[in-house]
């Protein structure tokens, strides 16, 4: 018995050849994150004040502001490969799953490009 | 004639159980499994939350002063906890499956002792970061 479609078989084209890719780049984030990950962690419980000129001023410095958007990168980035690795697994139907791919994946370019805006508008604007 | 058009096309594959259900008892492993993927969830959730904050926050001193009460509210300091341990549980977790990527304690012993070592190391430093934010403020 064989465990390959009709479609399988007239394509007859075999893998895509990126098997390795998804894995791979959710380990090259995990291991970014590890250093990012701690770093975001105590420079928070370590700010004085949760007030909005303590927060505008450490998000202004140059050193927080780019390490905030490399941060923020990595993590959306290795949650959209998460994410998507639990909605193929857990989503059943094409259109379904599709639809649920897709939405994650703008919902996640939003948050990035948000995110990094943000910090960059905090960042630049303490110039004027 | 009355079959779906799936059965025709795709020949039946073997599926393996999953791991909650009656197949398989609970154990700590696949507990730990499950939840690690819960946290990521959770955090992807959280991420957006925190790019919600930040763009708040570059929008202006009002914006900020709207949710500012309920960050520091009673409240928001549990959902605050909540969310640090979730980062820390699968940051600890994380670093467990970059080890077995690498080959290493992937025996049932040491993948229970390093199972505990997870748990106990992500609620100690959840504890301390904790006391250290409340200590600076």
């Amino acid at each position: 018995m064989s465990y390959r479609s009709p479609l399988g078989h007239a394509r007859g084209l075999g893998s895509a050849k990126q098997g390795t890719h998804h894995f791979w780049i959710q380990r090259v984030t995990a291991v970014a994150l590890i250093p990012l990950t701690l770093w975001f962690v105590f420079s928070l419980a370590r700010l004085p004040s949760a007030d909005f000129d303590a927060v505008t001023w450490w998000v202004a410095a140059p050193s927080v502001a780019v390490a905030l958007m490399i941060f923020i990168g990595c993590a959306l980035y290795h949650s959209l490969l998460g994410v998507q690795v639990v909605i193929e697994d857990y989503v059943g139907g094409e259109g379904a799953k599709i639809v649920a791919l897709l939405l994650s994946k703008f919902v996640h370019v939003v948050a990035g490009v948000a995110g990094i805006f943000a910090v960059l508008r905090i960042s630049l604007g303490a110039l004027a | 004639m009355s079959t779906p058009a799936t059965s025709k096309t795709t020949p039946t594959r073997p599926l393996s159980p999953f791991m909650i259900g009656p197949y398989y008892k609970p154990q700590m492993t696949s507990m730990l499994s499950i939840t690690h993927r819960l946290t990521g969830l959770g955090l992807s959730f959280g991420a957006i939350l925190l790019v919600t904050w930040l763009v708040c926050l570059a929008s202006g001193v009002d914006c900020y002063n709207m949710i500012l009460p309920h960050l520091t509210a009673w409240y928001g300091k549990l959902v605050l906890v909540a969310f640090t341990w979730a980062l820390l549980y699968h940051f600890c977790n994380g670093i467990r499956h970059l080890m077995w990527d690498l080959g290493k304690g992937l025996d049932m012993p040491t993948a229970e002792k390093t199972g505990w070592g997870v748990i106990v190391v992500s609620i100690a430093v959840t504890a301390a970061v904790w006391a250290l934010a409340l200590a600076t403020k």
